[in-house]
């Protein structure tokens, strides 16, 4: 599948002046991690009865979910709906979704009251077929596998005939080089299951997300409180993915020096009207649907953040991504992807905490500093991470494959 | 992959994915002897013993009765924490002088929103009708809290290594033991009656239309959000005691209906799963007559 792309590791210096800030920021975030293991939730979040869910589960989990969309709706394009010059995005996709779902796993630790039960969903004595969070749970399992699965021919394809294990672990060479030639002669013909797999659970976890606040419709602001939230949740799924891989193909093209491989993000984002179309009218058939669209004039401070949440964050970039402009600057793409980005960011939380609304509500959350410094460092160590493996492992494509494949598309 | 292999291994996971249909159960119900309480405000004199009972049952942080004597927690109004169970609150008489008492608690729900939500079973409605929570299952997400129509489950966030979701357990032991709960037992005025819901329900209905001016003509939790093990009834509307204004079904029919609806016999997935299979096999049969073209090409 990956005979069209020529990637290879990134050949920079690891330490620079940004990948010190983020040690710097996961550090922080690791005392507060010490602290919240050590003296309890409560020491460290503004969560109380009222509120027992704060920015761990509406950034970290559902927010850190979302942007992770680009993963499978790059797989999506190149492999099922074979637009093969999309290929060069396919990887860094993949490893963005990989790492993402790893920090969501570590942020849901944090929050879980009972971290160490963290894989009681797995038991078949305690399944729960009807509850949204244990579909959410299991798809989320299987799919961080996928990813590590759909991860590992960059791994054999690093390591394979070089495998140099140091010290004590030198006897097992012929061992690890003898798997890596398995892994290489098998995943090839076995990988289309894994990646279909990766589509389907996406589309079901990605919704069911969604879901989940369904249940509180008496503690939610009638705006975002809708039986089509998994509906839109799946929708705006689709909207963040390319976005995301838009966002940081440009990002990382400046952090690596390279060109930015605007001949495949150019392309790309002439999908993005459609699907921000499909989100933008289903949101809005629903309020009308559900008679609700009088609150959006009705000056409440829901109704502004509902109103800008939609307004910038998918109604603008829906109008950008229409000009050839837009399409072809780096600058303008990258400002359109970034306003998704924000709309979906800002959805995600408007739809868990804006919105909701306790029967018994004495006070309002905000976060506290442990949470949005253990919040910060996850994301750091996000960063850290991608650029650990761009720089080890064959992720981003290799700059004359890309001019030629920009030909390739020009000439389809 | 030639085609029949590529078949072969969707079939094979479809079938695994199907499999996994087991997990689908159906929801609890109000069980048929279902135990309750019917709660009448208007006997209640606010003597808070039912709080000091509650704590002695369930060990929660024990306080010498007298405590419980101190009429000044009436000022604000209170809600359940992982201490206490249920609180005595005061709320003005309507068109009359003087106050009036409700006690808080969980409530029991015929169809529980907190155990639809919990993905691990750990709340469970029992055929005695109580709610019951199992701390070795959770996992402490507090999704349960999120759910509950009634803010009634309570968080441990203190405790670092065990934390507990905190609520009224409906004196689960004693009933089974076929005592009466302690709440029950102390209340010296008969303000809460124990026994069949059904009972307790016909008992309500009955005191109402024998004293209408008594009361309102509403049995609370008779149908709030699927009706309630626990029943109130009262002197002036509800929302003017603290109970909020629910409708009659339970939001877990909501949720369970959508992901019943989509995964039903895991057809939707399985459907997808095989439609992008089709359109993957489909491309790549074409990508590889448009190669041996290209190639046939370039042998001319």
């Amino acid at each position: 599948m990956s005979s069209h792309l020529h990637a290879a590791p990134i050949r920079v210096p690891f330490f620079s002046r940004g990948t010190w800030v983020l040690v710097a920021l996961m550090a922080v975030g690791f005392c507060f991690a010490v602290v919240r293991f050590t003296k309890g939730i409560g020491s460290v979040t503004n969560l109380d009865d009222q509120w027992p869910w704060g920015i761990w589960i509406a950034i970290d989990i559902a927010c850190g979910v979302a942007l992770a969309a680009g993963g499978f709706t790059t797989a999506a394009l190149a492999h099922i709906f074979h637009r093969e010059k999309f290929e060069p995005i396919v990887r860094p996709a993949l490893i963005t979704a990989m790492l993402g779902y790893t920090v969501v796993v570590i942020g849901l630790l944090a929050d879980l009251g009972r971290y160490y039960n963290v894989w009681h969903p797995m038991m078949p004595s305690m399944w729960s077929g009807h509850s949204v969070l244990f579909e959410v749970g299991i798809c989320v399992m299987f799919y961080l596998t996928v990813l590590y699965i759909e991860f590992l021919p960059m791994v054999t394809e690093r390591f394979r005939g070089c495998v140099a294990l140091p010290g004590a672990l030198r006897p097992l060479n012929g061992f690890v080089e003898g798997l890596l030639r398995l892994f290489d002669r098998t995943l090839g013909r076995i990988m289309s299951v894994f990646i279909i797999a990766g589509v389907v659970l996406s589309c079901m976890h990605q919704s069911s997300l969604g879901a989940l606040m369904v249940i509180a419709p008496y503690k939610m602001h009638p705006l975002w409180w809708t039986q089509v939230l998994p509906l839109l949740f799946l929708l705006s799924a689709f909207c963040v993915g390319p976005c995301m891989v838009i966002f940081e193909s440009i990002l990382a093209s400046r952090a690596f020096g390279r060109r930015p491989e605007m001949e495949v993000l150019g392309p790309l984002s002439k999908i993005l009207p459609v699907l921000l179309f499909f989100f933008i009218s289903t949101k809005a058939m629903d309020l009308a649907v559900r008679g609700q669209l009088y609150r959006l004039a009705d000056g409440s401070w829901q109704s502004v953040v509902f109103l800008v949440e939609m307004g910038v964050g998918f109604v603008l970039p829906f109008l950008m991504f229409f000009s050839s402009r837009v399409r072809r600057s780096p600058r303008l793409l990258f400002t359109a992807a970034s306003l998704v980005i924000g709309g979906v960011v800002m959805n995600r939380i408007d739809v868990f905490l804006v919105a909701f609304r306790p029967v018994y509500a004495e006070k309002h959350y905000f976060p506290a500093v442990g949470e949005l410094a253990i919040t910060t460092g996850l994301i750091a160590f996000l960063i850290f991470a991608y650029r650990f493996v761009v720089l080890n492992f064959p992720v981003m494509h290799v700059e004359g494959a890309a001019s030629r494949q920009g030909k390739e598309a020009h000439h389809a | 992959m030639d085609r029949r292999d590529f078949l072969k291994t969707v079939g094979a996971v479809g079938v695994g994915i199907a499999a996994a249909d087991a997990s689908a159960s159906t929801a609890v119900h109000a069980p048929p002897d279902a135990l309750g309480v019917l709660v009448d405000t208007t006997a209640c004199i606010g003597c808070r013993k039912c709080e000091w009972a509650c704590n002695q049952v369930n060990k929660l942080p024990v306080q010498p009765l007298e405590e419980f004597e101190n009429k000044a927690v009436f000022a604000g109004m209170r809600r359940p924490d992982a201490g206490n169970f249920t609180v005595v609150n005061q709320w003005p008489r309507q068109e009359h002088e003087g106050n009036v008492w409700a006690m808080v608690l969980c409530l029991h729900c015929n169809d529980p929103a907190c155990a639809s939500a919990c993905l691990v079973s750990a709340l469970e409605k029992q055929p005695n009708g109580a709610v019951k929570y199992d701390p070795w299952r959770c996992m402490g997400c507090r999704y349960c809290m999120v759910a509950c129509p009634f803010q009634i489950p309570a968080y441990q966030y203190a405790d670092a290594l065990s934390p507990e979701v905190r609520k009224c357990t409906f004196c689960i032991e004693r009933i089974s033991a076929g005592e009466r709960p302690g709440c029950v037992e102390i209340c010296p005025v008969e303000c809460l009656i124990y026994g069949k819901r059904e009972e307790l329900l016909t008992l309500a209905h009955e005191r109402i239309g024998a004293y209408p001016g008594r009361y309102v003509d509403h049995v609370y939790g008779e149908h709030e959000v699927g009706g309630t093990s626990w029943l109130y009834i009262a002197g002036q509307p509800f929302p003017s005691l603290g109970f909020p204004e629910l409708g009659e079904q339970s939001p877990a029919r909501i949720t369970e209906n959508i992901q019943h609806g989509i995964f039903r016999r895991f057809i939707a997935p399985v459907a997808l799963y095989a439609t992008l299979a089709q359109v993957m096999w489909l491309g790549s049969r074409k990508d590889e007559v448009a190669a041996a073209a290209e190639r046939e090409d370039h042998h001319e």
